[in-house]
């Protein structure tokens, strides 16, 4: 296993990537990698999750096909005249972890928000296939504007938990588990440690 | 005496409100500064450089900073001297609401029990404090949660004496790891009771950011945590590097021989607050 390579700037050589992700696209993804994600992705953060499960658990239809799709953990802020989105930025993954497994099964191949996943949804995306991203916390104002289009799609009550479809450009994000198994977190902490990096999964 | 109109006390914490969203104080600026020329970690650094222009965009633009703006917290300082006419409450939920339906300021704020969202962002968590004087000072820290879920409380033998205490308070940073969106500030409240210590902790916050507790043996221990944090830590964003926090406040109150209470509450970068006096 290479080291992971931290010595680029997060707006410097990113690596291009489209989404909804064409075949054969995540096997060359690798934890630490920088990209720029431009296309299409759903978002969704607590509520989301909650409601798309509970219709899965009444055999009932979602409103979108996650097959191949990049999930965004975000809750934005309302848009102002003339704006398509308010601040954008992405909220803490773990609290989709209870969920997530449930939808990597329909073909969900990639997660974007902040911060660490479980050893089960690890797991699970190791035996999917699927990719986690994480974007810079905080900076929901400058990650607005490569945001191009939105679109409210499915749990409107549910305010800022609502399902939205967003076009987006150049969205920039780091991998932090590979289909390896690799965790950019950990690979992150045993360089610190100075400890050779053995994947936990 | 003096007497205060509750019309004009919504309308002071409207605009508090909608400014504490996009407008980031100098202190915390200052501090992403600091963090950025000092750290070593490129990714690291990159990631500091953005989080300074995403406050200028927010401050230029009208944008929140980050889009969870928050559940209001807000420390009420209300001399004795002071008359409100109508009621002191209501007008500060009244102006928190406003700000946050005028300013495009997300509603986060949710019941418990239904997490049904409330539209309005209130009822926002407000603290008063009665003191001497004829002034009305009002704080407003709108809390994220990703940070917040972060926070925790033990009740401590007082037989773990300080070593205890700041073990506590590093492995609770350490265990957020890049779920608050570290660089943190971490308020620590020490003593009092339960609910004493994280209303310290809490309230630490709103200090100007890196000021040191005026007890100097309190500030001591205040650096010795950060300095650690900042050694085990897990980095800006959890990317590596050396700022995984950018202050600790510590505030201390006297305990019962038998305890030895710590709460320690996490807050992110984005470190919103404001205070107003009227």
């Amino acid at each position: 296993m290479q080291r992971p390579k931290i010595d680029k700037g997060f707006f410097e050589n990113l690596r291009p990537i489209s989404i909804p992700f064409a075949e054969n696209v995540l096997q060359t993804l690798k934890a630490g990698d920088l990209v720029s994600l431009s296309g299409s992705l759903y978002t969704g953060r607590d509520q989301t999750h909650r409601r798309l499960v509970a219709l899965l658990d009444e055999g009932r239809k979602l409103p979108i096909d996650l097959q191949g799709q990049l999930l965004y953990y975000v809750g934005p802020s309302p848009a102002k005249e003339g704006q398509v989105i308010g601040a954008a930025g992405p909220t803490t993954s773990y609290r989709m972890d209870a969920y997530t497994p449930r939808l990597l099964e329909l073909g969900l191949k990639g997660t974007l928000g902040k911060g660490s996943r479980s050893m089960p949804v690890r797991e699970a995306m190791k035996k999917h296939g699927a990719v986690y991203f994480a974007t810079v916390g905080g900076a929901g104002a400058l990650l607005s504007k490569s945001i191009i289009k939105s679109e409210l799609l499915a749990f409107e009550d549910a305010g800022p938990e609502a399902l939205f479809r967003f076009e987006v450009l150049n969205f920039p994000a780091v991998v932090i588990n590979d289909l390896e198994g690799n965790d950019y977190y950990e690979m992150v902490t045993a360089e610190r440690l100075g400890v050779k990096y053995e994947k936990s999964i | 005496m003096k007497t205060l109109q509750s019309s004009e006390i919504a309308a002071a914490v409207r605009g508090l409100a909608m400014s504490a969203s996009c407008d980031l104080e100098p202190d915390i600026l200052d501090k992403l500064l600091a963090a950025r020329d000092r750290e070593k970690s490129p990714l690291a650094k990159n990631a500091l450089e953005i989080l300074v222009t995403n406050a200028n965009i927010a401050s230029r633009e009208q944008i929140p900073v980050c889009q969870d703006t928050g559940i209001g917290v807000v420390f009420v300082t209300i001399g004795q001297e002071v008359i409100v006419s109508g009621s002191l409450e209501e007008a500060i939920q009244e102006g928190i609401r406003a700000g946050y339906a005028e300013g495009f300021l997300r509603k986060s704020v949710c019941d418990p029990v239904t997490r049904k969202n409330t539209g309005t962002n209130v009822p926002a968590v407000i603290h008063f404090e009665i003191v001497p004087g004829d002034t009305l000072r009002i704080g407003f820290l709108p809390k994220g949660c990703g940070s917040e879920n972060m926070s925790g409380l033990v009740m401590l033998p007082p037989s773990a004496g300080l070593p205890g205490v700041e073990e506590y308070v590093v492995q609770k940073v350490k265990d957020a790891g890049s779920n608050p969106c570290p660089p943190v500030v971490v308020g620590v409240g020490l003593g009092g009771t339960f609910e004493k210590a994280a209303l310290l902790a809490k309230k630490s916050l709103m200090r100007p950011l890196g000021d040191p507790n005026p007890d100097a043996k309190v500030a001591e221990i205040e650096q010795r945590i950060l300095q650690r944090i900042n050694q085990e830590g897990q980095g800006v964003m959890g990317w590596g590097g050396v700022n995984t926090a950018l202050a600790v406040h510590m505030d201390t109150y006297p305990t019962h021989i038998a305890s030895l209470p710590v709460a320690v509450n996490i807050q992110c970068h984005a470190h919103r607050h404001k205070e107003i006096e009227l």
